[in-house]
């Protein structure tokens, strides 16, 4: 039997769920292109009133000039040591947080030991506090331990993350119990297990994980703005939002802008290119 | 939840745990007892020496009106936010769920502004409406507003209102759409024999089904509107002009790293951390009544 159609195939509202998303994909995609328009256009065609709306042919020498020099604003800070610095600030953010939680839950899940529930506790309620709230006193920590402007004391403070250890811990938990005896039965201790069974296993959760935390890596800006005051450690968004002349300071927008193109490039390419893992992250990790 | 089959060892589960508790340790709760600490205590001009002064900071930074300035406009900042974040995005949600042909093509476009950064999303923004310079800054003048957010601070809030909103389209649409593919059609497929119109389906039936996953979003984009915005509003507006565009994080960011006020700041944390806590706890008690993504 045909279902009955939720959709009918005629009537006059039938382009309307088209007419809507294209709206939306509109509102998204609008600034993006005018920034990527912006990077192929001179100074003085942005400056001079309205800017053209399609490309110019100045895309090469303007990412050539941000790669390779920077904007009158932050002179001599290259984009590609930029880049450099947050690629690096990302990725170890990224699997810092999934060695660490993969571990920690392992040991949660799989070991009984005192002080096992108040260890559990304690890596949970940092969920409740964002770096965001606590701001001046990490700063201080990381100031007395010598970190500012380190790869250290950019990333470390941030690799903790209750969030991971919770999904790892919940899906250890569905594991069945024949493979631990199974393991067992052939001599395998807990590292091994670990290895050869839990981390093949838990292949798609590190997947999902990877794409988000390599997103909140990426896209850090509270923290880099206070750690790292040298021109050599500076992040890409940070390095973008000084580039941006405030008042007398001519602003290079044509620079600026393909910065923008560059600092978007990355994540956006992790989250088209990893879609399914990205979804099922995003999904999960609020569970 | 406990597993029956467990291993033995007796050092071992300590090292698994200690980097993230080491970590935990050193970088949560230090800091955090460090505002607590530095929240009833108040330094010297030169921070050689410290007292302690009870709630004075407290008192302080509530009885200041331009903290209680600061919460309202917060209030009002992150209620706009999440309105104009939802809205949008169930409507989105619900058409990409009518829509049999290129669902996946425009879901890969409208997931885009969660990867970009906030800062980089004010960037975007900030040159399309750019005094002088941005192509909706020259349409909005030839229709005779006078757009000029960097003196105007009604503009300037509606512009970070905008672009706070436009980041968070993703998540929303994301989450909206998986609460509308769990919905059972034979359901709406009943009703449609009944004779409900479209309209009427989606009031009565797909809606009231909705609202765990509405209620959810309601609070991580009120989350996300009071702490993950710093990025935009530090890149397009700095707070100002003025201070029309200064909310309750900024205000600990300013407050603390240019105006070097520490009780203040802390007082200020704490005070933060307490909102955090509160919709946390919200959120934790209604998560049992939200919905299956399958």
């Amino acid at each position: 039997m045909m279902p009955y159609r939720l959709t009918p195939r005629g009537g006059k509202l039938r382009y309307l769920p088209h007419i809507v998303l294209c709206t939306g994909v509109l509102i998204v995609a609008f600034p993006i292109y005018v920034t990527l328009v912006a990077s192929t256009l001179t100074s003085p065609e942005i400056l001079s009133g309205p800017m053209p709306l399609l490309p110019g042919p100045h895309l090469v020498e303007n990412y050539r000039d941000a790669l390779l020099y920077g904007a009158a604003a932050t002179t001599g800070q290259s984009v590609a040591r930029m880049l450099w610095n947050t690629l690096v600030m990302a990725l170890v953010i990224a699997i810092g947080k999934i060695v660490i939680s993969l571990l920690s839950a392992y040991a949660v899940v799989f070991f009984r030991f005192p002080l096992r529930m108040l260890f559990f506790w304690m890596i949970f309620v940092t969920l409740m506090l964002p770096v965001e709230v606590r701001i001046m006193p990490t700063y201080k920590v990381v100031a007395d331990l010598g970190m500012i402007d380190s790869f250290a004391g950019l990333t470390i403070p941030l690799i903790a993350s209750a969030t991971a250890t919770l999904l790892f811990r919940q899906f250890f938990l569905t594991i069945p119990d024949e493979l631990v005896e199974a393991a067992k039965i052939d001599g395998a201790g807990p590292l091994r297990f670990l290895w050869d069974t839990v981390l093949p296993l838990s292949r798609t959760n590190i997947a999902a994980l990877f794409v988000i935390l390599f997103i909140y890596g990426w896209n850090q800006y509270l923290w880099p703005l206070l750690v790292t005051n040298s021109p050599e450690m500076t992040t890409i968004v940070i390095g973008l939002k000084r580039m941006i002349g405030t008042g007398e300071g001519r602003t290079d927008w044509q620079i600026v802008m393909a910065t923008t193109i560059l600092a978007m490039l990355p994540p956006i390419a992790v989250v088209v290119l990893m879609q399914r893992w990205f979804v099922k992250g995003l999904v999960e990790s609020e569970k | 939840m406990q597993r029956r089959v467990i291993f033995r060892g007796r050092l071992l589960p300590y090292v698994l745990v200690a980097p993230q508790l080491a970590v935990t340790l050193v970088f949560f709760f230090w800091p955090a007892a460090q505002a607590f600490w530095q929240s009833v205590h108040r330094e010297d001009a030169f921070g050689l020496s410290s007292r302690f002064v009870g709630f004075a900071n407290f008192a302080a930074v509530l009885g200041d009106p331009d903290y209680v300035d600061t919460v309202l406009r917060t209030a009002l900042f992150s209620a706009a936010v999440t309105v104009l974040a939802l809205a949008p995005s169930l409507l989105l949600a619900v058409m990409a769920d009518r829509v049999a042909k290129g669902a996946t093509a425009y879901k890969t476009v409208l997931l885009v502004p969660y990867a970009v950064a906030p800062a980089v999303a004010g960037v975007l923004w900030l040159f399309l409406f750019f005094p002088g310079v941005g192509v909706l800054a020259f349409a909005l003048r030839a229709l005779g507003i006078d757009w000029n957010y960097l003196l105007n601070g009604g503009q300037a809030m509606l512009l970070v209102i905008v672009v706070a909103a436009w980041k968070q389209i993703s998540y929303n649409f994301l989450f909206f759409l998986a609460g509308l593919q769990s919905i059972p059609k034979s359901l709406l497929e009943a009703a449609s024999i009944d004779g409900a119109g479209a309209t009427r389906r989606f009031w009565t039936i797909v809606f009231p089904l909705l609202s765990p996953t509405t209620f959810f979003l309601v609070v991580v984009d009120i989350v996300y509107a009071f702490f993950d915005t710093f990025g935009v509003i530090h890149a397009v507006t700095a707070g100002g002009p003025g201070k029309s565009t200064q909310i309750l994080v900024y205000k600990v960011f300013y407050d603390g790293v240019v105006a070097l006020d520490l009780g203040g700041s802390a007082a200020q944390s704490v005070i933060l951390m307490a909102i955090v806590i509160v919709l946390t706890g919200l959120q934790f008690r209604y998560v049992e009544r939200r919905v299956h993504y399958g």
